[in-house]
């Protein structure tokens, strides 16, 4: 399948970031669109594009603005999650970077449609550089009059706010967010009530990834018909997979949902020159790993979850076969450690298990029936824990053990970094060579 | 709730409510029940640490994970109400449940210390029993666990041990949600999650104690308690709590004769599962310096011990003559069954209606009010606030004065839809809690306040409202009249909350000039003021009470003086004092002082003061440990509780009493007072007007002062931990005032009343001008050493006086 860019198709121009290079494509067209349409139109339009959420769960998105309850007297919100921190995803920010005007765009029109005047976009904190263009952008686009008071005519204010997050990465949880948004200490909460009738500050609140609303305009302007040509039926559209790992040119490839992974591979330029590849994540660290024989499967919803794995972010990271996978695992599950928010306690001690149980096999110090204790830990935080935090730090090991049992077994005798040379697996290695 | 035999196919399903079942047994429940509460309900127990029936649900533990059919993940009974047709399968009958909970439990006990041995939880800990039933008997995890330095003190009485802590909250959301003290907090995250308070702000709360209860690990720990007791050692005995009149159920723990803690009991009625930390620690004072023997002046006027014959036998002669001549002067702390004897003993056998229990600031005025309004009345009560749609506080400061009034006022603003309304000079911490809408009024300035805000007056005419007063408006004159007359034009129900436990139940016994039906031929006698001011004009030399101009009349009266007798008629020939500190009373030195012109008086007490020092007979009785009693509490309610001390032989001061008038060899007519004929003939409330507003001259100002919840109170004495608790004395000075004075916060200010002055830091506060607050016995005893109540006038000056 060919690339599809859309929300990336003019990543070259250099003030593609601009207001005026977001208008000189038909930037900003979506809104007059979008008014005349009318709010409920819009949500049917969304809602039939089969447009489904980027960030992760890949819930059906109009079906999410449907949610909200209208004529309730109370004010509404959308908030933007772009908190993007999962380890390997890295297409909310290069999207806020070089299109941070198709987001706001989107956001207006998804705003307008669940009869939001404010909105907020949450952006990592650790990206100073993100939340300036973010910030300069919605300036610009409020000169432009396209924020503010009576939008183009149409009688619709939004106010939109940007807001630094302050490192944690519960906080792309979207009621975790929502509770740092307000001030608080950012932890999920008890669901429900769901944030579409009470999210942030207690009232119908829609929270949405940036790249899903990105989308937004462009569905608006080219029509559902459009929208649907890409993609499968039930994975409609196109994606910004971002590719990272062992390939030879890591980078974001927009192509239609059910490309296959072989396929972004190819553009990709395949793997490290001299290596193959021994395995992948279709989309951040919280989804099962799959092998090279999945190569061929199409990235849908569907066909990943059918697979044992996820789409999640839809940012696939491909390691070669200088990777030890024991040392994957416990670069994640430090990860999970160090960010599971300490609610409740499958996720807060079990990651402690974890932790502890899989750096004796990272070190060579493992004990066989410690696998199975491993195991069995892992069963006792996922679908057990709070929130998804939990069940994405008990996903990597199982899943590494279900195709490569053997390293593990080679960690109760041999450290990793003697089974596998870590330099051997750098870049910078590479290039020394 | 409805059970039915599972093979039934009919079940009734009542309105509002579901029908579900659990294990397998159908039932009903109403709406809205959570299935962990819904279990109970049928006897299965889910295990679970961060559930408590009165906070709202986190879900943070899992440990209560179970099995609904159709659900694809176990999910948390304490969060999850029960619906209609749900299927629940408890760690009883379903392996998903059990097996949650299990590994639930492997995860608590992973970074946890396991020093049961050491800790104060071990013997009574929900994470030391729940590890027995669902727990591994070996750990599977052999890494290093998580340490913090330990314990540390998060208050001087609350100490914390952030291994020991599971992180369930409850502490957390008991200071946030239930007391409105928000001054703990979870920081960090992951395994560092811990308890903690913000730097230089301690949890100074008044309610801490509750949250070292419901722990469900032995996290937190109160330095009195500390490594004193195991649990198992301890015989606990449900008890009231003797500190105010909110009549807080309780558990006394004894060991060795000794009280070792007391917990908050559970009465849902009453103060739920509450209580303040003066009621869980004031109890050091039970042991601390009693009179432990009967007492008699010898030949030099010593008071030395006596046996109780000799004792009781002076007593007896002195009291049998002085019958028709003698006052009944008692605290307000007596228990329902002693104040009852004590007016008894007032009435039929020294002939008196000179009786009082207000040793504090008081009125006629009140007195007329209690006896006519208050007395034998039962209600508004506690449940009746969690309904009200408004409640009006009058000289009523509920945090510091009737702390489980105020928690039940701030779970009726939180949870129902109450409107409080308070008419007061500032808005406290606790009025600012209950979002109280503050009517800025000082003593004396009520009734203006109250009666030009029409907010208020249709917030009163709403069915239900309540209409709380306090002990204090007793010095602002004609407040009470305006009240009770409003009430009964409003049809808002009139609440009376005295601080101390034992008034209202001595009002109900009838210990108040006027208050029992006349059972002798006299007029209504007078109370603690009228005693005094005899006692003070006995005092005065003759000569000066009666200037005689005229020769011949002087001679005339001298010669009349000279044929009666050459000893003049004492004021009293007896009195019979018992339960108060002279300290509190207005004029309470003259009262002492006045001893000397009453041939005998006799004392009842458990702790020396000036009275008792003075005093010419002395007895000790018992305390509340130490005898079966009741208590009558604000509401009206009887508060009965048992002996704690079965083997203690002290006598109460009904005992004494009756031991006294077994030595008089008289047959005391021993029929109650009989409250209901006096119903029958219930006095009409008072109608006084209001006193004309001070007028205050430069460097003057109202005082307005009300008692802090933790001060110098004599039941506080011996627990240092407490004390500090306490919040620091300040005095308060208006905006305008300050402006005046050049008072800024933290300087010193002095306050001079009639008689002395006292010094505390100024803390600006938005209040009327004119007024000027004070502690009412932090550090100074307001009424002893300044001679002043609330409402008096008195000077402020900048700075100390030398």
């Amino acid at each position: 399948m060919p690339l599809t860019p859309v929300i990336t198709a003019h990543w070259d121009e250099a003030d593609s970031f601009t207001l005026d290079g977001y208008r000189r494509h038909g930037g900003y067209s979506a809104l007059s669109k979008a008014f005349e349409m009318g709010p409920d139109a819009v949500i049917a339009a969304v809602k039939d594009s089969g447009l489904r959420g980027r960030g992760g769960a890949g819930f059906p998105t109009g079906l999410k603005w449907s949610f909200v309850p209208q004529n309730d007297g109370k004010p509404h919100y959308l908030v933007v999650n772009a908190d993007e921190s999962e380890p390997g995803a890295c297409k909310d920010i290069p999207i806020m970077l070089a299109n941070p005007h198709a987001l706001i765009e989107g956001i207006i029109v998804a705003s307008y449609a669940i009869r939001a005047d404010h909105a907020f976009v949450y952006i990592r904190g650790e990206v100073p550089h993100v939340i300036r263009r973010v910030h300069a952008a919605v300036r610009q686009a409020h000169e432009a009059g396209y924020l503010g008071d009576n939008i183009l005519g149409s009688g619709f204010n939004l106010n939109l706010v940007v807001h630094a997050g302050a490192g944690a990465y519960i906080c792309g949880e979207e009621t975790a967010l929502l509770d740092s948004l307000e001030g608080r200490r950012g932890q999920p909460r008890l669901k429900p009530p769901f944030p579409a009738v009470a999210g942030l500050y207690a009232c119908p609140t829609v929270v949405n990834n940036v790249e899903t609303i990105a989308n937004v305009p462009y569905i608006v302007n080219n029509g559902v018909d459009w929208f649907r040509s890409f993609g499968t039926d039930k994975s409609p559209g196109f994606k910004v997979f971002a590719v990272s790992g062992h390939v030879q040119r890591p980078g974001i490839y927009e192509a239609p949902l059910g490309t296959p992974m072989s396929e972004l591979l190819d553009y990709a330029g395949g793997i490290r020159e001299g290596h193959t590849l021994k395995f992948w994540l279709p989309g951040g660290s919280s989804v099962p790993m799959l092998t090279p024989e999945h190569i061929d499967l199409p990235m849908t919803y569907e066909a990943m979850a059918e697979a044992g794995s996820m789409m999640g972010t839809g940012t696939p990271m491909l390691y070669d076969d200088t990777t030890s996978v024991v040392r994957a695992v416990t670069g994640w599950l430090d990860f999970y450690k160090h960010e599971s928010c300490g609610k409740c306690t499958p996720c807060r001690e079990g990651n402690w298990f974890i932790h502890d149980l899989v750096h004796r096999f990272d070190t060579g110090r493992g004990e066989r029936q410690q696998l199975k204790i491993l195991d069995d830990v892992c069963g006792q935080i996922m679908g057990r824990s709070f929130c998804a935090l939990g069940d994405a730090a008990a996903t990597p090991f199982p899943a590494a053990m279900k195709y490569f049992a053997d390293e593990f077994e080679a960690g109760t005798t041999t450290p990793s970094s003697q089974a596998f040379d870590p330099a051997a697996s750098t870049v910078f290695n590479e290039v020394r060579a | 709730m409805t059970v039915s035999d599972p093979d039934s196919s009919e079940m009734t399903v009542p309105e509002g409510h579901v029908a579900f079942s659990i294990d397998g047994v159908s039932m009903t429940a109403e709406k809205g029940t959570l299935i962990i509460r819904a279990a109970e309900q049928l006897g299965i127990e889910i295990p679970r640490f961060c559930d408590h029936p009165l906070l709202d649900p986190v879900a943070a533990c899992r440990m209560c994970l179970i099995e609904i059919e159709g659900q694809p993940k176990p999910q948390p009974a304490c969060a999850i109400p029960v619906a209609d047709n749900m299927i629940v399968r408890t760690q009883r009958t379903s392996k998903v449940a059990d097996e949650a909970q299990r590994g639930v439990m492997e995860f608590l006990l992973l970074n946890h210390p396991l020093d049961c041995p050491i800790c104060d939880k071990g013997g009574e800990c929900p994470l030391q029993n729940q590890a027995m039933t669902a727990g591994r008997s070996e750990t599977r995890f052999e890494g290093p666990k998580r340490t913090f330095p330990k314990p540390i003190n998060i208050s001087a009485q609350i100490l914390l041990d952030r291994e020991r802590c599971v992180s369930c909250a409850r502490c957390t959301r008991f200071a946030d949600e239930i007391a409105g003290d928000a001054f703990i907090d979870l920081l960090e995250r992951g395994a560092q999650q811990q308890v903690g308070i913000s730097q230089d702000t301690p949890f100074d709360s008044y309610f801490a104690g509750n949250t070292v209860q419901i722990c469900p690990v032995g996290a937190l720990t109160n330095a009195r308690y500390r490594f004193r007791a195991r649990p198992f050692d301890l015989v606990s005995v449900p008890t009231i709590c003797e500190h105010c009149a909110s009549g807080c159920a309780m558990r006394t723990d004894v060991r060795r004769g000794e009280v070792q803690r007391r917990l908050a009991g559970d009465d849902p009625e009453v103060n739920e599962e509450w209580n303040c930390d003066k009621g869980r620690f004031g109890f050091t004072y039970l042991t601390e310096d009693r009179i432990t023997h009967p007492m008699v002046r010898d030949e030099v006027g010593r008071l030395v011990p006596a046996s109780w014959p000799e004792a009781l036998g002076i007593a007896a002669d002195a009291l049998a003559a002085a019958a028709g001549s003698a006052a009944v002067l008692v605290g307000g702390r007596l228990t329902a069954e002693d104040a009852q004897a004590y007016s008894t003993f007032a009435r039929t056998v020294l002939k008196t209606d000179d009786v009082d229990f207000r040793a504090r600031p008081s009125s006629d005025e009140e007195a007329a009010f209690l006896t006519s309004t208050i007395a034998g009345t039962f209600g508004p009560t506690y449940s009746d606030l969690d309904v009200a749609p408004a409640v009006v506080l009058v000289a009523f400061e509920p945090e510091e004065e009737s702390p489980i009034v105020f928690l039940r006022l701030r779970k009726a603003v939180t949870k129902g839809s109450t409107k409080v309304f308070a008419v007061a000079p500032w808005a406290s911490p606790g009025l600012s809690k209950l979002d109280a809408t503050v009517l800025a009024a000082g003593p004396g300035q009520e009734i203006a306040a109250m009666s030009g805000s029409e907010e208020l007056m249709q917030a009163l005419s709403q069915p239900g409202a309540v209409l709380m007063v306090g002990e204090r408006a007793a010095t602002s004159q004609g407040l009470l009249s305006w009240l009770a007359a409003t009430a009964a034009q409003t049809g808002a129900h009139l609440a009376w909350v005295p601080r101390r436990a034992g008034e209202r139940g001595a009002l109900d016994a009838g210990l108040l000039p006027g208050a029992a039906p006349a059972m002798w031929n006299g007029e209504t006698g007078v109370g603690f003021a009228g005693v005094i001011e005899r006692l003070v004009a006995a005092a005065q030399p003759q000569e000066a009470l009666v200037p005689v101009a005229d020769e011949a009349v002087a001679d005339e009266l001298q010669q009349e003086t000279a044929d009666v007798d050459e000893e003049p008629e004492p004021p009293y020939r007896a009195l019979l004092v018992a339960g108060f500190d002279p300290m509190d009373v207005p004029d309470g030195a003259a009262l002492v002082a006045g001893f000397e012109q009453v041939p005998c008086v006799v004392a009842l007490g458990t702790h020396h003061n000036d009275a008792t020092r003075a005093a010419d007979v002395v007895f000790p009785v018992a305390a509340v440990t130490e005898k079966a009693g009741s208590f009558t509490d604000w509401e009206g309610r009887r508060r009965p509780f048992p002996q704690v001390f079965r083997e203690s032989l002290i006598l109460t001061d009904a005992s004494v009493l009756s031991a006294i008038s077994d030595e008089m060899l008289l047959e005391p007519q021993d029929e109650p007072i009989a409250l209901g004929a006096m119903a029958q003939s219930r006095p009409a409330a008072p109608r006084l007007s209001p006193a004309e507003p001070a007028r205050l001259a430069p460097g003057e100002a109202v005082l307005a002062t009300w008692h802090q919840l933790l001060d110098d109170g004599s039941m506080q004495a011996g627990e240092p931990y407490m004390a500090a608790t306490a919040r620091p004395p300040v005095v308060r000075v208006s905006p305008a005032n300050a402006s005046d004075l050049g008072i800024s916060d933290g300087d010193p200010v002095t306050v001079t009343g009639d008689i002395g002055s006292l010094t505390l830091p100024a803390l600006v506060t938005d209040m009327p001008s004119g007024i000027v607050w004070v502690p009412m016995n932090s550090g100074t005893n307001v009424v002893s050493a300044l001679g002043v109540a609330s409402g008096d006038t008195v000077r402020v000056s900048v700075g100390r006086v030398s």
